[in-house]
């Protein structure tokens, strides 16, 4: 479970995020969804420690996030970003591999986890000594998920993974992703912009505008009991883009 | 400190200590040096004579620089015997007011650990000339004379303004004011004397010129300037053996001789000859002829030296200057520092800069070392900072996201993305070097440098030419080099089209 707690984040006089308070339940799928500028990549990086909040505490299963332990909570987390972020001079098995090497796990252990990665996220075996370069959009997403998969972490933090691809890709790996977190059945936290896939991927909803939390439930709670006029305004705006 | 951190300045220490004494030639040689102006060189050539026949290897590094270099390089030991003469010892290098008898010179000079050889014969003094025309219309025969023509533009050489025995003091002797005296280089010189636009200047007094351009020597007629009678001076560290022959030609050269051998050197641009001429009209000596110095191994050992400059400076910009670079990186006031202080060295023309450290380090390949290692870390730096911090945002963030370590981030991440720009930034200082080097040859550091220097000090396009293609050559084989290098140390995934 993830409870962030009082979190805000400011720069200069701007919040980008407002102080909120929020329950990330284990086990499930959390869509943080809202339009650009909302502040749902803010609080997803202030969740994987990677930039410090304003105010507030993250706790990750009862454990505090510190500057002092930021490192070791970051290796229990698995991060993928839109592009994926893979090194371009590494192969995608050097990528997947490059921490748990780093931290010294024995060679064999590394190429067992990795074919069962690759299995569980289909991606090809004889694309692993590709370079990123080498590889479509689509795989290189499968690479950043078992590489943020590789060390076995208790939560999964995905932000826009399949914002940089084309819909016909895109719709394919969203099944996949579906079929990979109910696999996994770890916390997942996902961004979108896309109500769509945070119906189809999430749990759970968490709709943010600018730095606040504006509801939060099922996507049937979003279609039946929308908490305002801008859920509404939202949902409609997100309907007529399908309906095209 | 770190265990890298001890291991990098043992690494440097190492090349500290092996690599830059090796530069200065091993003692199984002998080297000769000479002076920038023929007669040196002429003289120069017949040590060489004289030290082959007694079975040594010699090299003759010619036309080094004024006084003060070749009598460092003495000292330190980068050359064993160079021609001098006896008032230059006295003024220049023993800085005494009074005059010295023979004895007493190497008396003192033996406290420096060097030895000085019987008197050659002639005495080349300095003397002032004019246009033989000139003076004759305007009746000047001697120095004195001059006080009734204040107004004659003077052309003094460069290093006789600032002698002790120069012009400065000569003057003051005289109690003469000349309205207009710029220095000028000694060869260029006797062509402003032909073209007019000076009048008076200094000279050897067993200048070639004197006699082919039919100039005057004004007679110094208050006794001003002190005997320069020709001497070897060497190191006391040489054989008893190599001694004996350098002596074995004292009082043996006059200096109708001595301007006879100057003028075929100089018509010719064959100090071999000149060398040569000499030894056949004193078979005494026992000397058949000089080895003719190949140009080809010349050439070669002198792209050695130029090689090994640059080479040792490029591994301690590199050594330096990626940490630097790296520093450099992060934002704040030291980066800023950094970046200026680098950028502020290049802007220092580069024979200044080598003027600047000689003072210090002397005139040792060292001192070309330390200069083109400061002009080499300007575009180390930048490009380590600049290729470190191009790198994309979200891939800084991926590194930071895995839970890598600042350092494992640098050594595994960020320095690999960085490496095209950071070896970019290192080829651009190699060939940089190439040229740059080419100055070492003025504080007689060798190198290319050195064809170009002597053929500049004796108007020999020839030399000046070689000097120039080797180093632009080599200045190519150096770029190409690294393109194997881009290959070999840039990670494949880096050298791929961009994805589709």
């Amino acid at each position: 479970m993830i409870e962030l707690k009082g979190i805000s984040k400011q720069y200069g006089e701007a919040f980008a995020v407002s102080p909120l308070d929020l329950t990330i339940p284990s086990g499930q799928t959390t869509a943080l969804i809202g339009p650009s500028g909302c502040g749902k990549s803010t609080l997803l990086r202030i969740i994987a420690g990677l930039i410090p909040p304003t105010s507030g505490e993250v706790v990750i299963d009862g454990t505090a996030v510190t500057p002092q332990n930021a490192l070791e909570v970051r290796r229990r987390i698995g991060y993928v970003i839109q592009d994926g972020g893979l090194f371009p001079h590494l192969t995608a098995e050097q990528n997947v591999a490059l921490m748990a090497r780093h931290i010294g796990m024995p060679a064999a252990d590394i190429d067992a986890r990795i074919s069962e990665l690759s299995e569980l996220t289909r991606f090809p075996a004889d694309g692993l000594a590709r370079y990123p370069a080498e590889l479509s959009g689509g795989q290189r997403q499968r690479v950043s998920l078992m590489r943020a998969l590789m060390l076995k972490p208790s939560s999964l933090l995905l932000d826009e993974p399949l914002g940089a691809l084309d819909p016909m890709v895109r719709s394919g790996l969203q099944g996949d992703l579906k079929e990979i977190f109910k696999a996994l059945g770890q916390t997942v936290v996902l961004v979108t912009h896309d109500m769509g896939e945070a119906g189809y991927l999430g749990d759970k909803i968490v709709l943010l505008r600018e730095g606040s939390l504006v509801q939060q439930g099922s996507l049937e709670d979003f279609q039946i009991r929308p908490a305002d006029l801008f859920v509404t305004q939202f949902m409609t705006a997100q309907r007529s883009l399908v309906a095209l | 400190m770190s265990p890298s951190r001890a291991k990098e300045g043992a690494l440097l220490a190492f090349l500290l200590s092996l690599l830059l004494p090796a530069l200065g030639l091993a003692q199984t040689h002998l080297t000769v040096g000479s002076k920038k102006f023929t007669e040196s060189f002429v003289l120069g050539e017949i040590a060489r004579g004289l030290l082959q026949k007694q079975g040594y290897k010699v090299t003759h590094k010619q036309g080094m620089g004024a006084t003060l270099i070749l009598w460092g390089a003495l000292k330190g030991g980068s050359i064993d015997v160079y021609p001098e003469y006896t008032g230059t010892i006295e003024q220049e290098i023993l800085k005494s007011k009074d005059h010295l008898s023979s004895e007493q010179m190497r008396a003192a000079l033996s406290k420096e650990g060097i030895g000085m050889t019987d008197e050659l014969g002639f005495n080349n003094t300095y003397t002032l000339v004019m246009e033989a025309d000139k003076a004759k219309a305007l009746g000047i025969t001697k120095i004195s004379d001059l006080k009734a023509h204040q107004d004659l533009p003077c052309g003094p050489t460069i290093e006789f303004l600032g002698r002790k025995d120069g012009w400065k003091p000569l003057m003051a002797k005289y109690g003469i004011a000349m309205q207009s005296a710029k220095g000028i280089e000694h060869k260029l010189g006797y062509t402003a004397l032909e073209s007019g636009s000076i009048a008076v200047k200094d000279a050897y007094s067993t200048d070639a010129d004197i006699e082919t351009k039919h100039l005057t020597s004004l007679k110094d007629d208050l006794g001003f300037f002190p005997k320069y009678r020709a001497v070897y001076l060497y190191r006391l560290g040489i054989p008893a053996k190599a001694v004996k022959a350098l002596n074995s030609i004292a009082g043996t050269i006059d200096e109708p001789e001595m301007i006879k051998l100057n003028a075929a050197a100089e018509s010719s641009k064959n100090y071999v000859a000149a060398a040569n001429q000499y030894f056949e009209e004193h078979k005494g000596v026992g000397v058949k002829s000089v080895e003719a110095t190949n140009v080809w191994s010349e050439l070669l050992a002198q792209a050695g030296q130029h090689l090994i400059l640059v080479g040792v400076s490029l591994a301690l910009a590199v050594l330096f200057g990626i940490p630097l670079g790296i520093r450099a990186a992060k934002p704040g006031a030291v980066s800023a520092v950094i970046l200026g202080a680098t950028g502020l060295i290049q802007t220092v023309p580069s024979l200044a800069l080598f003027a600047i450290l000689v003072p210090w380090l002397g005139t040792e390949p060292r001192t070309a070392v330390l200069a083109l290692f400061l002009y080499s870390l300007l575009p180390i730096v930048r490009n380590t900072a600049t290729g470190l911090s191009g790198i994309a945002p979200s891939l800084r963030e991926s590194a930071a996201a895995l839970g890598l370590d600042a350092r494992a981030r640098l050594f595994k991440v960020e320095l690999p993305l960085a490496s095209p720009t950071i070896l970019a930034g290192i080829k651009v200082s190699a060939v940089i070097n190439v040229g740059t080097a080419t100055i070492a040859a003025f504080i007689g550091a060798g190198g290319l440098g050195q064809s170009i220097q002597t053929g500049l000090a004796l108007s020999d396009k020839a030399l000046i030419l070689r000097g120039g293609i080797a180093a632009a050559v080599l200045a190519l084989i150096v770029q190409l080099l690294f393109e194997g290098v881009d290959r070999l140390l840039i990670p494949k995934g880096l050298r791929l089209p961009p994805a589709p």
